[in-house]
């Protein structure tokens, strides 16, 4: 049984974070590694990234935003509670090198994926500029955590209520400009990843991203997270989940990763009246 | 006695009774319902009880076959079931999945003239019998030796490994990279053909003779198989299956509605997909399905996508039907449940629409020309003969290789150019100090009874080395 100790909500609820006893895991796991959770014996299989680990208490943290029925199940759950099962650490680490000038940009539940690798690379000996962004200033999270993280932290709200007003993109290409970066980390939505990779790919500058197409095991035996790099297939769960920027096929993840919409949209509605059922 | 043989064999095999195609065809539960006793007997009966059994030779763990289906005519189901197990662990599973027209079954003297005696219907019924009759006893455990096991993987192999050794007085942990032990048997083999309860009570059974089982351990990633050295354990055995998903390498193929089989087959069964609300996985419920490929995998696609309600569905397959390695009875049973056959037919690419989802696909007829590697006839492309399937799920089922997760982070472990573990064919033996390898790891895709029996053969090869020191 994998035991939440911890949990905090976010972003007005929209987001949650778990920390849960698994110490198997919290031994072995490094930055850009993710997890595989299973809430109980009906549960899918759902794939997070570790947004932190506590090897001393055996313990992984992770941040997921609630959008559809398993995150809401996981969202119901509260400290004491258990996640029947966890899987990992899976995928393979970040490479954390010292490049020299590094920016991280990071938007939505991104920044908790991009926080232990901001962490990282600053710890490595790289200059961090960290860009994160959000609708609106009260979905920014980790502003704090990613502020220790980094050497400059610029903060971007759609809306203008804090920070920059506008896109990532934006206060990127500035920092672009200002040259000598070597290295881009961009994790967020798929739309903001391409939009980071096209911009970077202006300068020319090396850019990672870490994909989140669906999974189903996390360990290479059922190829539902294909997605197309540089014009070949890799499998996202064992080849990445981080890649070069510049030779991802976003347009196909996007079409991918709405397989099961219709589905679990559904599926939501169904657990939703369900739950409103008992509630009443 | 060449009298009683004429006459014995001419009477027809005991049909095992089955639902109706139309009626399983839209429901999950077992095909074929089993024999009662009376039906066993009968067909024991067939046997000729031969001095030189052809059946043994083709059976590759060498079940005493004349021998339980001798118990089985005497009404001694607890000594029939002994004898089976005394050969093969998992009867309840082999009776219902080996290809048994092609081993036990193919070399059954009757057969030569007749039907052959319906060995694998007598081994499930024994399986069967002793599951809801008998007393559930354990069999005798050797006095502790002190040494610690771990068997990577719960497939058929691993299951073997694990439960041989636990009763030789081994400490035995399996780890399992799922949250439900079991394999290809929980994973792939769909509840109609095999039903999960039976996978569920071997592995209890391991359990109740006090094999641990640690599921949602990837060992490569979880840990390594050099810290479960250090933490203690003597030997490892590695039966982590294939399970690697081929995929065709035609245009179009990441468009959504194109799923491995590996995949498909996973969400119907271990995620219980076909339940869908009331669990959480969903699955793509096609309307016109296409399947590629023509063995088990292929056909137990098939047959779950009629029953999750498809309007038709299409095995595409570039051979004929005579190179078709299904078993005979799964072909039998998928086209009495109305799934068309497109033999000599290769698909080239697929077809979709502008929010990427599949429509179909365009294919080539072939035809067979000269025998190739596999002493196949190799199918050639007949020119010009393209034509389109329409189509909106493909499940592709051509087969899968070593999945490299553990290997890789192994490297002292010889792998052949395949990426199969190179372990010795008669004791399982790897390269690496400590480790044994069985299974489809080791083969390459094969079958649950080579699995099982390279299994038996590491585990006695394990005994020796913790006991004797070799
Ligand atoms: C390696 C990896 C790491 C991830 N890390 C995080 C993380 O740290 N924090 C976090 O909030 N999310 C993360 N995700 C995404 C997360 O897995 C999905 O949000 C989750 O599976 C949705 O499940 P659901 O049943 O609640 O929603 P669903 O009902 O399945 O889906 C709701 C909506 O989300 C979309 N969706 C479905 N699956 C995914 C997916 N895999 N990624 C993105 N959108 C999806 C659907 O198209 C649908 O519109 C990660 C995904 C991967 C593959
Ligand atoms: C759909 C389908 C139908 C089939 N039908 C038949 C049939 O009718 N008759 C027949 O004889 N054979 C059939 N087969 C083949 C047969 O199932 C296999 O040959 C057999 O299961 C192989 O057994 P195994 O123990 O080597 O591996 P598997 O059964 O594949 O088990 C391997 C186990 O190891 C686990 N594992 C993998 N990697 C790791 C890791 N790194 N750490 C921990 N655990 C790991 C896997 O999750 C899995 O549970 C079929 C196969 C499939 C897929
Ligand atoms: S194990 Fe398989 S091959 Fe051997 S006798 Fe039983 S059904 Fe036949
Ligand atoms: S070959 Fe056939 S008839 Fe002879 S012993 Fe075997 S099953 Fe019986
Ligand atoms: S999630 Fe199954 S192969 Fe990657």
């Amino acid at each position: 049984m994998f035991t939440i100790v911890k949990r905090e909500e976010m972003a007005e609820g929209t987001i949650i974070l778990n920390e849960i006893e698994a110490p198997l895991i919290a031994k072995k796991a490094k930055p850009g590694q993710f997890v595989i959770l299973k809430a109980n014996e009906e549960g899918e299989r759902i794939p997070l990234t570790m947004a932190d680990t506590n090897p001393e208490m055996g313990t992984i943290t992770i941040v997921y935003m609630v959008v559809g029925k398993s995150t809401a199940i996981f969202r119901d759950l509260q400290v004491g509670d258990s996640y029947q099962d966890v899987i990992g650490p899976l995928g393979k680490p970040t490479h954390l090198e010292k490049v020299g000038k590094v920016v991280c940009v990071g938007g939505g539940t991104g920044v908790a994926v991009l926080h232990p690798i901001t962490r990282g690379l600053k710890q490595v000996g790289n200059e961090v500029i960290c860009i994160i962004g959000a609708r609106n200033k009260g979905l920014l999270i980790l502003e704090e955590q990613m502020h220790t993280a980094s050497h400059d932290l610029r903060v971007c709200t759609d809306d203008g209520s804090y920070g920059h007003h506008g896109f990532v993109t934006e206060v990127l290409k500035e920092v672009l400009q200002s040259g000598d970066i070597r290295l881009v980390v961009a994790i967020g939505p798929v739309p903001m990843m391409k939009a980071v990779s096209n911009l970077t790919k202006e300068y020319n500058v090396a850019t990672m991203v870490s994909l989140n197409p669906i999974m189903v095991d996390g360990t290479g035996m059922c190829g539902g997270c294909r997605v197309t790099v540089g014009g070949e297939t890799k499998f996202a769960c064992v080849d990445g989940p981080e890649f070069d920027g510049h030779q991802v096929d976003y347009d196909e993840l996007i079409l991918r990763l709405r397989a099961y919409q219709e589905d679990e949209r559904k599926s939501h509605e169904h657990y939703c009246n369900i739950r409103d059922a008992v509630k009443s | 006695m060449a009298i009683t043989a004429e006459k014995k064999g001419q009477k027809g095999r005991v049909p095992m009774p089955e639902q109706e195609p139309k009626v399983r065809a839209r429901n999950f539960l077992e095909v074929p319902t089993g024999y009662t006793v009376k039906m066993a007997q009968e067909e024991a009966a067939r046997c000729l009880q031969c001095k030189k059994p052809g059946c043994v030779a083709g059976c590759p763990v060498g079940v005493d076959i004349p021998g339980f289906i001798e118990l089985i005519a005497q009404g001694d189901m607890t000594g029939a079931i002994r004898n089976l197990w005394s050969k093969n662990a998992l009867p309840a599973v082999c009776g219902r999945v080996c290809p048994q027209e092609v081993q036990c079954e193919g070399k059954c003297i009757v057969g030569k003239k007749g039907e052959p005696v319906a060995i694998g219907n007598l081994e499930r019924f024994c399986a069967d019998y002793e599951r809801e009759n008998g007393s559930g006893e354990l069999p005798p455990k050797a006095s502790p030796t002190g040494k610690k096991v771990a068997v990577v993987g719960s497939g058929p192999s691993g299951l073997t490994v694990a439960g041989d050794l636990i009763v030789k007085g081994h400490d035995v942990t399996i780890y399992e990279a799922f949250h439900k032990p079991g394999g290809v048997l929980v994973y792939g083999i769909p509840e109609f053909r095999l039903p999960k309860a039976i996978v569920a009570q071997e592995v209890n059974f391991l359990a109740r003779l006090g094999v641990s089982i640690q599921c949602n351990a990837v060992v490569g990633r979880t840990v390594s198989l050099d810290e479960l050295f250090e933490e203690g354990y003597d030997a490892i055995y590695v039966g982590v299956g294939a399970g690697l998903p081929r995929f065709m390498n035609i245009p179009g193929e990441n468009l959504v509605g194109i799923l491995s089989a590996n995949e498909y087959l996973t969400r119907a069964n271990l995620m219980k997909a076909y339940k869908y609300p009331e669990v959480d996985t969903p699955i793509p419920i096609g309307k016109n399905v296409v399947v590629l490929g023509a063995g088990n995998v292929a056909m137990d696609s098939a047959r779950t996508a009629m029953r999750l309600g498809a309007e038709s569905v299409k095995i595409v397959y570039r051979r004929s039907r005579e190179e078709m390695p299904a078993r005979k009875a799964e072909i039998h049973h998928a086209e009495e449940e109305g799934i068309e056959l497109f033999l000599l037919t290769n698909p080239t690419r697929y077809l979709g629409n502008d929010r990427g989802r599949l429509t179909g696909m365009e294919c080539l007829r072939m035809e067979l020309g000269e025998p190739d590697d596999s002493g196949r006839r190799r199918p050639v492309a007949v020119k010009g003969s393209e034509f389109e399937l329409a189509c909106d799920l493909c499940i592709v089922a051509v087969g899968s290789g070593a999945n490299p997760l553990l290997t890789s982070e192994t490297p002292d472990m010889q792998l052949n150019r395949w990426g199969n573990v190179v372990a010795n064919p008669r004791t399982g033996k790897t390269t690496k100090k400590g480790v044994w390898a069985g299974g489809d790891i080791v083969t390459g895709a094969a079958t649950v009874i080579l699995a099982m029996g390279a299994g038996r053969d590491a585990a006695d090869s394990m005994h020796d080395y913790l006991t004797l020191g070799w």
